[in-house]
């Protein structure tokens, strides 16, 4: 319990670190940044390992946590007719267990929007549209070139280069696809039938749109406002369940001693009050940008 | 002072029970709680009725056997004291006071208020002793050096009564601040050490098999304990079961 909660906690500095990039590097590079970052995410063999090992922890830690109330229900068969437990402990150590499963809901809807997404589906690549002004004829009278507007498409590659894919002239019903895409990311060239380079899947826009930005291609979000609500509340479930989880954890493996136990209670409520609020000022910024 | 007292009654380990109102009159604030429990069941003899069957013995709160869930808090709502030690100035006049025995699957009603305790009794039996040569050459005691911060704190640890007031307010019904206590009493000490590594594992082990909860670090029962056993004592309890379940 003790440990596979801290491993968690663990996780979730790393995790908002990487959540972070999405308000702190505006504009089309932090758009590279975060979507550099999901990819490394999805493909190091060592975060393949330790991706592993919070899937254990969170269905461990949850497992054991749910055995360990029901035994400890059982262990008082009658409860009593008039009980002030307020009188002798804080609210969130009574409650770990609904805490706890809010915090199991949470991550897994969390992982149906997100990390399902990410792993199973073909989102959109990244991409990055340009106009450019190109000759596209003759004039037939005068003899002039008619220039008009094209729109290029460049695809941001996992080799860190944009990458021409796609030309189009709306006016003239016009579109020239370079490459056929195969499993969702890879580009093959349409001539000659050769992978030329793997494109990024662009999360960043699928979590933007999902909080309420209008992207371009995308179908925009009308639940935005709901989901950064209940997002919000999630971390402050997470809060309460830490408040208490972060020290208790230290109890559990016997680490107090007199000169640390009020470092360690300052700093569990420390991590449990900055934590999720940092986690949960992301959606609020990206839903007020 | 006038109080309506509504206590459980339970006439035998099979019994249903109930909570039952009694109305009584003329309590002083100088009487402690177990006074005026004599009062109400000198008035309940007198009118034909049973008494309430409850624990109790020294009366100068160092036994540990009276108990009682009072207004929802063991040991009633002062702190640092036994029921016995508890006075009646703590409550005021019109009060309703709910009187109920420990609540744990461990301790089962024996009657009324009564609860048996005797799961302490066999946790003890598994592993709270040290053993030593009873076969002459007894040893003076103060011949083994002993440092006095640990003396100290073997010694608070060794203050708990056995009451059961942390069984009893622990929303898990779990016994590690009492076992705790009695496994840092023995295991600080040079006599106790030999025997450190086992006693933990047993004592945990009875304790488990007789169905007390488990611990969640609520901390209920460092604030209710009459005899104000720390927590540190679960955590070094915690320790100790660490390094005998890796080691032995
Ligand atoms: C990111 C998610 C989570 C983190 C960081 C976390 C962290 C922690 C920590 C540090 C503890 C204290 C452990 C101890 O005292 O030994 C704890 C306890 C607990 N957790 Fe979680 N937890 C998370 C998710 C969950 C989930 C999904 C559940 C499932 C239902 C859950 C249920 C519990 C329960 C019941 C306890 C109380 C047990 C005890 O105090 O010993 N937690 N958690
Ligand atoms: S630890 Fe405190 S509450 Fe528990 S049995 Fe000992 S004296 Fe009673
Ligand atoms: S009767 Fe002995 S401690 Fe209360």
């Amino acid at each position: 319990m003790a440990l596979t909660g801290l491993f968690l906690c663990l996780f979730l500095v790393g995790h908002l670190l990487g959540n972070l990039q999405l308000i702190f590097i505006t504009g089309e590079e932090g758009k590279v940044a975060f979507n550099e970052y999901a990819y490394f995410m999805t493909h190091n063999p060592a975060v393949k390992v330790l991706s592993y090992l919070t899937y254990f922890s969170i269905l461990f830690h949850a497992i054991d946590g749910l055995m360990l109330t029901i035994q400890n229900k059982k262990a008082r068969p009658t409860n009593y007719a008039m009980n002030k437990p307020n009188t002798n402990s804080s609210t969130p150590a009574r409650y770990m267990a609904i805490l706890g499963t809010v915090v199991l809901v949470f991550i897994c809807t969390h992982m149906v929007n997100f990390w399902a997404k990410m792993h199973f589906t073909n989102m959109p690549l990244h991409t990055i549209t340009k106009s450019i002004e190109a000759p596209v004829g003759q004039d037939p009278t005068t003899g002039q070139p008619v220039v008009k507007e094209l729109e290029v498409d460049y695809v941001y590659t996992t080799n860190g280069q944009y990458q021409e894919s796609k030309v189009s002239l709306a006016e003239m019903n016009y579109s020239e696809e370079k490459y056929e895409i195969k499993k969702g990311t890879m580009l093959y060239d349409k001539t000659s039938g050769l992978k030329v380079a793997e494109g990024l899947k662009d999360l960043h826009s699928q979590v933007m749109t999902f909080f309420g930005q209008d992207i371009k291609g995308l179908p925009s979000n009308s639940n935005a406002l709901l989901y950064v609500i209940l997002y919000v509340l999630s971390m402050a479930v997470l809060g309460f369940h830490l408040w208490h989880g972060f020290s208790s954890a230290f109890q559990t493996l016997g680490l107090r001693s007199k000169k640390y136990v009020g470092a360690i209670s300052m700093a569990g409520k420390l991590f449990a009050v900055i934590i999720p609020a940092a986690f949960a000022i992301i959606p609020i910024l990206i839903y007020l940008a | 002072m006038k109080l309506n007292l509504k206590i459980w009654r339970q006439n035998g380990p099979q019994d249903k029970g109930e909570m039952k109102t009694y109305p009584i009159d003329g309590v002083d604030g100088d009487m402690s709680f177990l006074e005026m429990m004599d009062m109400l069941n000198n008035q309940l003899v007198e009118s034909g009725e049973s008494p309430v069957a409850f624990d109790h013995d020294c009366r100068e709160g160092i036994c540990g056997m009276c108990s009682l869930y009072i207004n929802g808090e063991a040991h009633g709502p002062d702190r640092g004291v036994t029921t016995c030690q508890l006075h009646m100035r703590k409550f005021n006049d019109g009060d309703t006071i709910y009187i109920e025995p420990w609540r744990a699957k461990a301790f089962p009603v024996i009657k009324d208020l009564v609860v048996d305790r005797s799961s302490f009794d066999r946790i003890m039996n598994s592993g709270g002793f040290v053993s030593v040569n009873t076969s002459g050459n007894t040893v003076d005691a103060n011949s083994i050096p002993i440092p006095k911060d640990d003396a100290d704190k073997a010694f608070e640890a060794a203050t708990c009564i056995g009451c059961g007031a942390c069984v009893a307010s622990c929303k898990n019904a779990s016994a590690m601040l009492f076992v705790s206590a009695k496994v840092s009493q023995l295991s600080l000490l040079p006599q106790g050490k030999v025997e450190a590594k086992e006693r933990v594992l047993n004592m945990v082990q009875t304790m488990d098999d007789e169905g007390f909860g488990n611990c969640t670090n609520t901390g209920a029962c460092e604030v209710e304990c009459p005899k104000g056993i720390s927590l540190e004592n679960i955590a070094r309890m915690n320790r100790e079961y660490l390094k005998g379940a890796l080691t032995k």
